[in-house]
């Protein structure tokens, strides 16, 4: 009996979650990888391959180039932006004063709160005529009434606006994981650096910092990994406009795949992600797997 | 080389309802290797913390050679520390390890590298500069600590139970190490230890301590030979002194100090007792006998004699002996202070 049991017990407990990734993630996978490569349309009955036809189409069109282009500052962007606040964040989270633990649950807020509702709160923060932003610029002189900046009308303000939107929506979890490394630190060793010699920069930037070096790698390739396949801020915000300016790859596979029924040319632009996904994962399962053995 | 002074030093935690430390007063001499020995609990480590300005102290001064240090950070107070841990840095190589304290105090690289080879150089370890801490063993770790600790030649050095990770053996042979490399580099040390052993065998002198205040400083023999109180003439030894209380005092003895009545030279002044063993602990260089005495003021008192195995005397178990301490080395203390008195018999 108990050997029996020993035998199933794992491949039950599994199950579900086998079942639950095959289903959700590797037939859509499949599914995505076979469109590419085909020529199905939103009510189109039939299949037929045609190799890689949509990628080359896909390559020649302006909007996709630019999508790529956007991919990547919205990503990199971001990501410094987080980077550079969750340390700030951490540093300040770490210590012990009064009214810490609320100040924590502040932060965590944005990432707990659903992001399309956030986010709708910043649409109309940025809104052209309500932006709360231009009212106190007016208000402190800074703008005329007439001439305030729209911030989600002019390209290179709405590339901004989204990134800052999207920082503040990754900025709490890299922040909790930053946080989680520094208190992992033994007390000692900030101690001895401190007995040592070393004041508040190089105890900070030679010792702590390179100490969790390895759980920021996981935070930064958690952090693009996340960003590099997500759209709801861009959706909400501007849906990729004016003119295509924040158009990234994943919008413009969902403009086109679903909104514009091309299912296999959406395909092919979302297949695109695949390669640099799949480096980056195997970066992020490398450092964490160091992280471990450290 | 500077000396250290606390006066009136205390420390409490916690909006002030644990005392950790009070009112502690100590100075060390030039050169001194200074042992804070206690039990868990006793305030040693902190008093030891304070003094390196990693624990602000409630009240009270600490003086590094002639300077008044409470306000200034470690680092302005030039010591070294070896904590309990090590606490290398772990991403650093040896040599990165040993530089640090240098690259803090910005010293240039040549001399930084000179300084760094000395340092290793003196603790043997000069083979194992580029390795990192995870790939060295309890005892490499601990020389590396030691090396990061003096490579910038501090005025004290302060050490927090480093022997506490090694294993017994090493622990011995790691222990005379250390005493006869603070020998050759002569700056004052104050070492932190629960460890009789330790303390006994490395300190110039010993500052007992218990409860967060000092209940004795003396060299190793007075401490042992001398105790100011019941706690530190318990607190050290193994098995502890004999003390037994009568209705108007407490009398106390060593276990070696306690001999069969024929052992003792004829004409010693010295208190006979009747002793029976209730059971021999053989330990192959002493006997301990533990047992009851029986008889006069301290009758159905628990005490224990310890003796060298060449004696050939046998005591059966559950048969009384003739046994007598010397006065010389009969103690006596308050019975209510437990302090220490000037009484020398027990007339």
């Amino acid at each position: 009996m108990s050997g029996l049991r020993q035998r199933w017990l794992g491949p039950a407990m599994f199950l579900p979650a086998i079942l639950y990734v095959v289903a959700l993630v590797g037939v859509p996978f499949v599914l995505a990888f076979l469109y590419s490569v085909g020529d199905v349309k939103v009510g189109s009955v039939g299949y037929h391959f045609v190799g890689l036809k949509n990628f080359a189409s896909v390559l020649q069109n302006p909007t996709f180039l630019r999508s790529l282009r956007n991919s990547f500052v919205f990503t990199v962007s971001s990501q410094i932006l987080v980077l550079i606040g969750a340390n700030l964040l951490a540093l300040v989270l770490k210590e012990a004063f009064r009214g810490r633990r609320f100040l924590r649950f502040l932060i965590l807020l944005p990432w707990v709160a659903p992001v399309s509702i956030g986010s709708i709160g910043w649409k109309w923060i940025l809104d052209s005529l309500y932006s709360v932003i231009n009212w106190v610029l007016v208000l402190l002189h800074l703008v005329k009434p007439f001439s305030a900046p729209m911030w989600l009308g002019e390209p290179e303000l709405a590339m901004m606006s989204v990134i800052l939107v999207h920082t503040w929506h990754m900025l709490p979890f890299a922040t909790v994981i930053i946080l989680a490394g520094w208190t992992a630190i033994p007390r000692d060793i900030p101690e001895a650096a401190a007995v040592d010699g070393a004041g508040f920069f190089r105890r900070t930037f030679q010792i702590e910092i390179p100490m969790m070096l390895p759980i920021i790698n996981v935070a930064v390739l958690f952090g693009v990994i996340f960003t590099f396949t997500d759209m709801t801020v861009i959706y909400i915000l501007t849906r990729g406009g004016p003119y295509d300016t924040t158009q990234v790859l994943p919008s413009m596979a969902f403009f086109t795949g679903i909104l514009g029924g091309d299912l296999a040319e959406g395909a092919a632009i979302s297949i695109f992600l695949v390669p640099l996904l799949v480096a980056v994962a195997w970066l992020m399962l490398r450092s964490a797997h160091r992280a471990e053995v450290a | 080389m500077a000396v250290v002074r606390t006066r009136g030093l205390t420390k409490l935690f916690g909006k002030g309802q644990v005392a950790a430390v009070v009112g502690v007063d100590l100075e060390s001499q030039e050169g001194e290797f200074l042992v804070l020995l206690g039990p868990s609990g006793s305030g040693k480590t902190t008093l030891l913390r304070m003094i390196a300005g990693l624990e602000e102290p409630t009240s009270g001064e600490i003086w590094i050679g002639g300077v008044l240090v409470n306000d200034l950070t470690p680092r302005q107070r030039r010591i070294a520390m070896v904590f309990q841990s090590y606490a290398l840095y772990p991403h650093l190589t040896v040599l990165g390890n040993i530089e640090f304290p240098l690259k803090a105090s910005r010293v240039g690289k040549e001399e930084r590298r000179r300084k760094a080879q000395w340092a290793a150089d003196l603790l043997g370890i000069g083979r194992l500069l580029g390795r990192k801490p995870r790939e060295l063993s309890g005892g490499e770790r601990q020389r590396v600590a030691l090396a990061r600790a003096i490579v910038r030649e501090p005025s004290v050095f302060l050490l927090d139970e480093p022997l506490s990770n090694l294993d017994a053996k090493l622990r011995a042979s790691a222990r005379e190490e250390l005493e006869q490399f603070q020998k050759k580099i002569g700056t004052t040390t104050i070492y932190v230890t629960h460890d009789q052993v330790e303390a006994m065998a490395m300190g110039d002198r010993v500052v007992v301590m218990n409860q967060g205040s000092v209940r004795q400083i003396g060299t190793p023999a007075d401490v042992y030979d001398e105790p100011a109180d019941t706690f530190v003439a318990t607190f050290l030894g193994s098995p502890p002194m004999n003390l037994l209380e009568t209705s108007r005092v407490i009398a106390g003895f060593r276990p070696e100090h306690f001999h069969p009545a024929g052992a003792l030279p004829g004409g010693e002044p010295a208190l006979r007792l009747v002793f029976r063993p209730s059971h021999e602990e053989y330990l192959g260089a002493e006997r301990i006998l533990y047992g009851v005495i029986e008889g006069g003021p301290f009758d159905g008192k628990k005490a224990v004699a310890r003796m060298s195995s060449t004696l050939s005397a046998r005591f059966a178990p559950d048969t009384a002996h003739d046994f007598a301490v010397a006065e010389k080395d009969l103690k006596f203390f308050d019975r209510d202070t437990g302090t220490r008195t000037m009484r020398t018999s027990l007339a």
